[in-house]
Parts: structure tokens; sequence; C-alpha cells
């Protein structure tokens, strides 16, 4: 299964380079894997906001679940196209409140996940629900894609 | 004579210990104002009857347990973790501890902490 992460192109030039700092950082995490995994990602580094995401597949469904903790509904996006399932969001960063922040470690702006499905599913069927900050996606497979049981009948 | 643990001894208790040990690091923004100072933890999966504040030795402990996940299926592909949130910081002494208010909204915990009044600076003058 192959998953993407991206966030709107950086502006200055001090964002590229914050940006390739980030790229590498991905790369290891990528090459030491799940030897930390997520818990011992330092909060408030240079990542790129790319939230964690899960799917889980039964006899008819995948289900995928991402953890976009305190956004609006009316800014988080989900999109098919064939197998691809794009989420797309923003927190917006006029959000933030307060005026003096000693320490902010959140992430503010856009991202987008995508996440290819390893069979085909119904477009008409999808449903999405947002609770507790977690976004559940279930797509229910297409019915050509569904196992069967064939009978086979031994003479 | 056998004092080593087996295998299956010590992977047990290694199981046995992990709900103690192993929490993940919510993102925190951490705002002041004059009347307060304001924490917005991220702990997605977490509803109100999870969430643990605790205020010992000065210290403020934040603890988040999460809903256990009611999706259906195997999975084929994990990112997210399932261990609950921990996060601890050193109070400062100019907040009231027994004034400290919290909520929890689509996964962000709000602990607002105030300040206390603080005591106006004072003319001292010679007898």
């Amino acid at each position: 299964m192959e998953t993407t992460r991206n966030q709107a192109s950086p502006q200055s030039e001090l964002f590229t380079s914050f940006g390739r700092l980030a790229a590498l950082r991905e790369e290891m995490d990528r090459v030491f894997g799940s030897a930390f995994g997520p818990i011992m990602r330092s909060p408030g580094s240079f990542h790129r906001w790319s939230p964690p995401l899960d799917v889980y597949q039964d006899k008819d469904n995948f289900t995928v679940v991402i953890d976009l903790p305190g956004l609006k509904k009316e800014n988080i996006e989900i999109s098919l196209r064939e197998q691809n399932l794009t989420v797309s969001g923003k927190r917006p960063i006029e959000e933030k409140t307060g005026e003096a922040g000693f320490r902010a470690e959140r992430f503010y702006g856009t991202f987008q996940r995508t996440v290819q499905l390893p069979t085909q599913v119904d477009p008409n069927a999808v449903k999405a629900s947002y609770q507790n900050g977690i976004l559940k996606v279930v797509l229910p497979k297409s019915e050509a894609a569904k196992p069967k049981q064939i009978a086979v009948s031994v003479n | 004579m056998n004092d080593q643990l087996s295998t299956a001894d010590r992977r047990q208790e290694m199981t046995a210990r992990q709900p103690t040990e192993v929490y993940a690091t919510p993102l925190v923004d951490v705002l002041s104002t004059e009347e307060s100072v304001v924490l917005h933890a991220e702990m997605a999966g977490v509803d109100r009857s999870g969430v643990e504040i605790t205020v010992e030795d000065g210290n403020l402990v934040l603890v988040g347990h999460r809903l256990p996940s009611d999706v259906a299926g195997e999975p084929i592909y994990v990112e997210r973790t399932a261990v609950d949130y921990r996060r601890v910081y050193e109070l400062d002494p100019s907040i009231d501890t027994a004034k400290i208010t919290a909520r929890v909204v689509d996964g962000i915990l709000t602990v607002t902490l105030p300040k206390t009044e603080r005591v106006k600076p004072r003319k001292i003058t010679l007898e």
C-alpha cells in the first residue's frame, strides 16, 4: 500500500530549508521505523503536518482512521478517485488563541494524505464520521472485489 | 539451580509493565494571558471520561486514556499509536492550583491555570 504526505508548497527560502530538514527527518523515521515510532518523536519539531492514519479491512469494508484533533467538520475534505482516498484539511492559523504564546507545538495550516486501497470500492457508499478528534472513513468493497466462496463438487 | 527467568516469564513481565510506562507525548500549545496560562493538548480519541489531571509536588500531570477502538476488521496499515497520552509540567508558583479548570472538545484538552492576585508593589517609607 502506498501513502503520500503533502503540504502546500513553502514560500520563503527559510521555509524551504526547514522543509528539507523535515524531509530528512521523515527519511530517518522511515529507516529507523517503528523501533522508535511516533512515541519517541520529539514534539515541536520541524515536521510537516502529517496526521497519522490506519487502514483496517474486513470482509466487506476498508476503514481509514485518521487522528485530527480539534478540526471543524467544514475544514475536512474527503475525496475518492478510483482506489485513491484523499483526506485534506486545514486548521486556520487564526484559531490560535491568546496573545503571548510561550510555546506552540501544534500544527496549523493545511495537510493532505492519500492512501491507495488494495481493491476497488463502491464510491456511492462511502461514509465518514468525526468524533473525539478522530476521522473515520468506511469504504465498502465493490461487489467484484469481495471474496467469494466457490463450491467445488467432487465427483 | 536455575535463577534465570524463562523467556515467557520475561515477556509476561514486560507486558505487565507496559501500561504504566509507555505513553505518547501529546502536542501542546501553551498560551499566557494576564489572568491565566492556558494549555491546549492534542489527545485524539480521548473524551472527558478518559482525562486525569493531578497536581502533585508542584507538578501538573495530564493523562489521557483513549477510548477503546470500535473499528471493525484487521489492521493492514498502521501509523497511529494506541497508547495513552501523558505530559507533565512544572507549575509556576503564581498559579492558583485550587482554581484549575479543564474541558475536552473534539480530542483537544484545554486546561486553564489562573494566576493568583499578585501583590502590588509597595513603597516603604523610612521612619
